[in-house]
């Protein structure tokens, strides 16, 4: 589904990836972790095509498709979908019409009819239950007021609305208390399907207790320097991450 | 019912008494060079009178357009409502692209009685000219509502996307005690339009309130000014003014300016004032395009949202129509 070959990104007058190849198939989830300014985050935004991280080198394949090639909007109506670090509030813009408008102009792309106002509240009936989104959610302006919690429990909802491909949670669990962690990460396991794949990105183990992974990679210096299945998080987590740059 | 809705040259036949009265008892000949000009020439216009205690059931609309090449338009707007009734009224405009600029110096006079209240919505929509700033409506028009009667209440909400030149201050004289004016704005000027706009709200009587939301949108080359003057008189005790002043710019050639204007003769006078410039948020517009949302939809979707207080004052289906007329105007300005 995703393949990565050699990515190099430049942000800030600095290089922060410098050559990543990362291979993900569709129904797995990928773990990257690693120590802070390993250039987890850094790989999370160039994938998903933010401005400020430019591609210096290296190709991305999505569904055999040049994915480097593509503006930030057509990446995500292609099926990439990515959970910010930091939700931005956006004021006046009630939040339910900013779905509406992210799912139509995906069905559009895919050549499926929009969704009227009825089809589309029924849909978010059915998908705000299991991370507890209430109508007061709905109702406010896009993540505005919202707190840290509410504002990651929306994105995951977006995400179990707009039903991507690939899913890129970029340290989702940054700032949230165990029950909202519990909440995120049922929401993120009940989306886990043979044709959908997740990328991980998270400093702590911790998230990777309810998010279990296929595999584990970590970061350092801009480069993967290891890879293996879950239980290389548990390792970490005993032996920190010097362990990893001293071998 | 009783209310008379016309064109002013038939008011000037059929009801001459009323004309008389209100005709330039607001904006009298002598305000300004532009508001002479009117008062010299002008042809024609609409005309508004509510009878006391009528509350006008449904929204009273005019449409305004300039045709003829190298010319000149000077309409006047003469709105009453007596005692205890109450009107909204909405006007629109637009003009077929010219090479040559065109002057509009229209006349606007609102009179409040008491307990009366006026809401007063303009789309303003005149040819900006174009991409290179050629051509364009020269939009310098004089508005005034005066609110005479106790507890009267005047509102004025704009939408200006149109003219190469705007010069535009609908204001309102406080005069009947707790009486409230009200000023909604969203100006927008894209290529090389300037829009200096504003209002002044005059507190003359007591316990006068007067609120004012103005959102100015730069991108192009596009020059926005807020202008806005609050006087408060000797004799306005409890007067109460809130303002707010907020600019969003689009790309790095454009510009916001605010010049607020406080005169305060009345020590138990309390006024607010807040203003904020920003930059339309890269974070944000990235945040949507992740969602799926192509740019300009994305900018159309962050724009409406600052302006969303001003839409509201919109009676609905003009609202709807503002908001669509806003992302024409800001086509192109990013990319």
């Amino acid at each position: 589904m995703l393949d990565i070959r050699n990515l190099q990104v430049r942000a800030d007058d600095k290089d922060i990836l410098k050559g990543i190849d990362l291979h993900v198939n569709a129904g797995e989830v990928h773990a990257i972790m690693g120590p802070n300014g390993s250039g987890k985050s850094t790989l999370a935004r160039a994938l998903s095509g933010h401005p400020e991280y430019a591609v210096t080198g290296g190709e991305v394949t999505f569904e055999g498709k040049d994915l480097l090639a593509m503006d930030p909007d057509e990446r995500a109506r292609e099926g990439v979908f990515m959970a910010f670090q930091y939700p931005v509030e956006i004021a006046g813009v009630n939040n339910a019409n900013f779905l509406k408008a992210a799912l139509n102009a995906k069905r559009k792309h895919n050549g499926q009819p929009e969704l009227d106002a009825y089809e589309f509240i029924s849909l978010v009936k059915e998908k705000s239950k299991l991370l507890e989104i209430d109508d007061s959610m709905l109702k406010r302006a896009v993540n505005e007021g919202f707190s840290g919690g509410e504002k990651k429990r929306n994105e995951i909802f977006q995400l179990a609305l707009l039903e991507p491909r690939l899913a890129i949670l970029d340290e989702t669990d940054s700032g949230l208390d165990i029950d909202a962690l519990k909440l995120v990460s049922a929401g993120v396991n009940a989306m886990r399907s043979p044709d959908r794949a997740f990328i991980v990105v998270t400093h702590y183990q911790r998230l990777l207790a309810y998010i279990v992974p296929d595999y584990v990679h970590v970061l350092s210096g801009g480069k993967i320097v290891k890879s293996g299945g879950k239980e290389l998080a548990l390792e970490l987590e005993a032996k920190g991450y010097g362990w990893i740059d001293a071998a | 019912m009783g209310i008379i809705f016309m064109s002013f040259s038939e008011a000037v036949q059929h009801h001459p008494d009323l004309v008389k009265k209100y005709l330039g008892s607001v904006v009298p000949h002598t305000d300004n060079f532009f508001a002479a000009l009117n008062s010299a020439v002008f042809s024609d216009g609409s005309f508004v009178y509510v009878p006391k205690g009528v509350r006008c059931p449904m929204e009273l609309s005019t449409y305004f357009r300039i045709n003829a090449k190298d010319t000149g338009q000077f309409e006047r707007t003469l709105i009453i409502a007596d005692e205890g009734s109450s009107v909204s009224y909405l006007e629109g405009c637009t003009a077929p692209m010219r090479d040559e600029n065109q002057l509009h110096a229209a006349v606007v006079e609102l009179v409040a009685h008491d307990d009366a209240t006026i809401k007063y919505s303009t789309i303003q929509n005149w040819y900006p000219g174009d991409k290179e700033g050629k051509g364009g409506i020269y939009n310098f028009v004089t508005k005034r509502g005066l609110c005479q009667g106790r507890r009267s209440k005047i509102t004025w909400t704009q939408v200006e996307t149109g003219s190469a030149i705007t010069w535009k201050y609908p204001g309102c004289i406080l005069q009947g005690d707790g009486s409230i004016g009200e000023f909604y704005s969203v100006a927008t000027t894209n290529n090389w339009q300037q829009a200096d706009t504003g209002t002044k709200m005059v507190h003359v009587g007591k316990n006068t309130r007067s609120t004012i939301v103005s959102k100015g949108i730069s991108a192009g080359h596009g020059q926005n000014t807020y202008r806005g003057l609050v006087r408060i008189g000797k004799n306005a005790k409890n007067a109460r003014n809130y303002s707010q002043c907020d600019s969003l710019l689009i790309g790095d050639k454009c510009g916001a300016h605010t010049f607020p204007y406080l005169e305060i003769r009345n020590t138990s006078a309390k006024v607010e004032h807040e203003a904020s410039t920003s930059k339309i948020g890269e974070d944000q517009i990235f945040y949507c395009r992740q969602r799926g949302l192509p740019l300009e939809d994305a900018i159309n979707m962050i724009v409406s949202g600052f302006c969303k207080e001003v839409f509201r004052e919109l009676p609905m289906e003009f609202a709807v129509e503002a908001q669509k007329l806003l992302s024409v105007s800001l086509e192109g300005s990013v990319g």
